[in-house]
This record gives C-alpha cells, structure tokens and sequence, in this order.
C-alpha cells in the first residue's frame, strides 16, 4: 500500500514537472511569435527580451513571489511576504495518507507556477515591441514578477478572497492572462504608439511582420505548450478520474484552439476578404485563452464554441484597438490575452455549476484594477527615472542596434 | 564595347540567360531590384490596415558586349522577356570605356 502512495506521488510529480516542462516552452513560442511579427531591425532585441523576461521571472518568483502567492497571508486580501522556497515533502508525510497528505513534490510546485509568471509576463512584452528600452522592461518584470503578479495570484489559487467567493479560474485565463494584458495595456498608454503607426489624420499604416514562418512555428509551439498549462492545472494524473479529467482538458483545449482559428480565418475573410495569416495565429491563441479559464466542465462541442466565439471576438477587437482607439499592439496581444481572457472566465458560468456570473464579474474587475493600476504607477516610476522609450533616431535605426549593438539578419538585412 | 542594363520580370531570368547563352553572350552578374514603369502596383492588407506597394519585384542583368552584339542581345532578351502584359522591364544601352578580366589582366573586347 505504502508502494502505490509512493508510486502515486511520484506519478503525480512527475506529470507536474512534466507539464511545467511543457509550459517552459511556451516561451520559445512566444519568442518566435514575437520575433515574427517585428520588423528585422527589431529581431535581436525582442528574443533578448523574451530570455530575459524568464529568467527574471524565475530569479524573483523563487526569491519572493512564490512565497507571496503560495504563503500564509495576513488576511484573504493582503498576502504575507517571505522569501526563498521551503523544503519538501517527507515520505512520511506522503505515506500517512489522509486528506491533508501531499500527493506531489512541493518544489514540482513552483516549477509549475513560475513557468505561469513567466507566462503572463512574456504577454507584455509583444504589446510594447519596437520602442521600448531593454532595460526599463527587465526593470518592470522585476517588479511584476516579484510583487503584482503573486498578489493577484494569491487572491484566488493562494487562497484569498477571490477563491473563498467562488471565483472560478481553472489555469488562468483570467490571472495569467487577462494580467498580463493589464500590464501590457498600462505599459502601452505610457509609451505611445511607434512612430508612424498613426498618420496625421489618424490614419491606420501598416507594419508588416518579418518573418511568418516563424510566428507561425511560435504559434504551433504555443498551442502545443498549452496542453502542459491547462493540463497541468488539474494538478493530479494517478487516479482514474483525475486522468479521465486531464484527457478532457486536453482535447477541449485543442477543439478550442481549432475552432479559434476558424472563428479566426472567417472573420478575416468577411472584414477583409483575404486569409490574414496573423490574424488566425491569434485566432489559435484566442481560442487557447478562451478555454483556458475551464477546460474541463464543457463538453468538447462546447469547448470549440467558446474557442470560436474567442476567434471570431479577437480579429473584431484587434481591429478596434487600432482603429478606433489607437492603442497600437504589434502583435495583438492586448486583445487575445486581456479582452478574450474576459471572455473565457465568463463563459465558464455556460457550463460550470458552481460558478457565477458575480463572482467572475468580481474577479476580473479585482483583478484588473490591480494589476493595471499598480502597472501604470511602476510604468510612470520607471519612465520618471530611466524613461521607457527609446529615441527616435534609435526606433528609427532599429532597437538591435541601440539596446544590443548587433543585428539579427547582418548578411542579409536591408533596413 | 557597350554595357546592357536590363530590367526584367524575375520569373523570365532563366529564359533570358538560355537566350543570350544561344547568341554566344555568356556572363552577366544579375541584381534583385524593385520598380515600376507604367505598372501600377497593387494594395496589401495587414491586420485591418491598408498599405500600397508601389515596387514591384524585378531582376536588373548587366552584360558587357562588344559592339557588333548588341542589336543582337538586345533582340534576344526583348523575346525573350516579353510577356505582352505591362511591366516587361526595358533595356538600357550604354558605353563602356574600359574592361578588365582582373584574372588574366586582359582588357578589352576578349576582357568581355
């Protein structure tokens, strides 16, 4: 008996690391994402970023975030502050069974959880893309990472007051996702739109990405890592019914980002009359962020209609971010993860029983009021002190030569 | 001696180098440009946002040939370039003072 609780923890802990795994390569796909949807000029500085963001992520979330979301907390609002991780489970512990026994390794834990940080700090990084300083954003990701994320995360998976109202959020649609994209949108009223984006009149001009191939491969990538970020969430593989859950999640998060795409691909054809290549790409992740708040209480068939409805959404809002309220996001990212995240924590009231429509309500305006609030004020700090734009001459050089003195295409690039 | 400059839709460069192989003209260095005459461009769409390309795609041949050639060359690139559709390319001739094969120093016609 005591073999198979080994054997269980074990299972269990290694499906975690595993999934973590999985999840850490979500940000090679942002990396390509990104990198693809940039001009050449800009290439070398956003794989810097990316790189940089996640090792920044997972320096400061094991220095201090972890402990911040995951620790005892002062009360169900303001979470308790401690630093470096603590051990891990004894087998004793494991072996004594009983509901309080740990059924998977502690430090399997925050492997898990700072590949989510990495994540959602990773959003903001496509949003800002081609005018911002290096440096100014490794100086916000220290922040977020440290600090404004583990808070809002503490609030409902650290069991603070979000959890205890019944705030529904199964892998983070709303707390990795919709986050991020508060940050990225606080991030990009401080920065402004790269120069000549916005014609005089207002005009929309276009900034052809370089390369498709690779936000096309980023994409792929990210789908593929996204079954280790949802599957992940159910925490437990070694009983029949938690595996028969992490199939669930896994197939409703594929349908979902299918059906994304399609919803994707025909509301380019219909706006457009053209297949916008970028555009079902954030249909995919449309779809992958709709579900992403639950993927295990929906049917497949309804899993792929929240996906679709996530893809027909993103390419309406992605237009009027630009058009209409001038918020210019190179890569979308404002709109798939933060308007479509809002989206997948209300759609889980469709189907999950023990959600309800006040308590998403609740956690999406707790959450983003947070996160963007506390983003503009560290925003504005880290302009005041180091400004956050790069000069004109430099955006017109190109960030590769400004913030890392090489190019990323010297034999072949042209501007 | 004389320098032919040609511009040329990018999808007739290999029928035009078979042509100029056939009149005994071998050697030519070949550039990617963009251009237009005539030809109007066309509109992309990018995310929701309109852009026009005005440039469109060509291959520029540069041929040294000695005098006697050139009616010649520019008949057989003329043929075989030409579509009959607008944005052919066209042919420029000018005067070469001097060539040299830098590998054997041999200037003139033979440098050609």
């Amino acid at each position: 008996m005591e073999q198979v609780m080994e054997l269980s923890y074990a299972l269990d802990t290694f499906y975690f690391l595993i999934s973590g795994a999985l999840v850490m390569w979500m940000a090679a796909g942002f990396a390509m994402l990104e990198a693809g949807l940039v001009r050449s000029k800009n290439t070398t500085e956003i794989l810097a970023k990316n790189i940089g963001l996640f090792s920044i992520a997972s320096l400061m979330y094991m220095l201090v975030g972890y402990n911040i979301m995951y620790g005892d907390g002062i009360n169900s609002l303001i979470p308790g502050l401690s630093f470096f991780l603590g051990a891990d489970n004894a087998t004793a512990d494991v072996i004594a069974g009983g509901d309080d026994a740990p059924y998977y390794s502690n430090l399997a834990d925050f492997f898990f959880q700072v590949v989510f940080v990495a994540t959602a700090m990773s959003i903001v990084s496509g949003a800002v893309a081609e005018r911002m300083k290096l440096m100014s954003f490794f100086a916000f990701a220290v922040v977020m990472t440290a600090v404004i994320y583990p808070v809002q995360g503490y609030w409902t998976w650290g069991g603070g007051f979000l959890s205890e109202i019944g705030f529904s959020d199964f892998a983070g649609s709303g707390i990795v996702h919709m986050a991020g994209a508060a940050a990225a949108l606080a991030a990009v009223l401080i920065l402004g739109a790269r120069k000549g984006k916005y014609g005089p009149n207002g005009e929309v001009r276009a900034i052809p990405g370089a390369n498709m191939p690779m936000a096309a491969l980023g994409t792929f990538i990210l789908w593929l890592g996204w079954f280790g970020f949802n599957g992940g969430s159910q925490l437990q593989v070694s009983t029949v019914e938690n595996a028969n859950a992490v199939a669930m999640v896994f197939v409703n998060t594929n349908l979902a980002a299918a059906a994304g795409v399609i919803g994707a691909l025909i509301a380019s054809r219909i706006m457009f009359g053209k297949v916008d290549l970028t555009m079902i790409l954030n249909g995919a992740l449309a779809g992958l962020v709709s579900i992403t708040a639950d993927p295990l209480s929906p049917t497949p068939l309804s899993a792929a209609a929240i996906g679709l409805v996530g893809g027909l959404l993103v390419v309406f809002v992605i237009i009027m971010m630009d058009k209409k309220f001038k918020i210019d996001d190179p890569v979308g990212a404002i709109s798939v993860h933060g308007v479509v995240g809002i989206w997948g924590l209300l759609a889980v009231v469709f189907n999950n029983s023990e959600a309800t429509l006040v308590a998403q309500l609740i956690g999406i305006a707790a959450i983003f009021g947070w996160v963007f609030v506390s983003s503009l004020i560290v925003w504005s700090i880290i302009k005041a002190v180091i400004g956050v734009r790069v000069t004109e001459e430099q955006e017109y050089q190109g960030l590769d030569q400004s913030e890392c003195g090489m190019e990323a295409y010297p034999e072949f690039g042209k501007k | 001696m004389k320098l032919i400059v040609a511009i040329i839709k990018p999808f007739k460069l290999d029928d035009v180098r078979e042509a100029l192989h056939d009149i005994d003209v071998h050697g030519m260095t070949v550039t990617e440009a963009k251009g237009f005459g005539r030809q109007k461009g066309h509109t992309e769409i990018y995310r929701g946002a309109e852009y026009a390309i005005e440039f469109l795609p060509k291959v520029r041949l540069e041929i040294g040939v000695a005098d006697d050639k050139v009616e010649q060359a520019i008949e057989a690139i003329g043929n075989a370039a030409r579509t009959g559709k607008i944005g052919d390319g066209k042919i420029f001739v000018m005067p070469i003072e001097q060539a040299v094969r830098i590998r054997t120093e041999e200037t003139g016609d033979i440098a050609l």
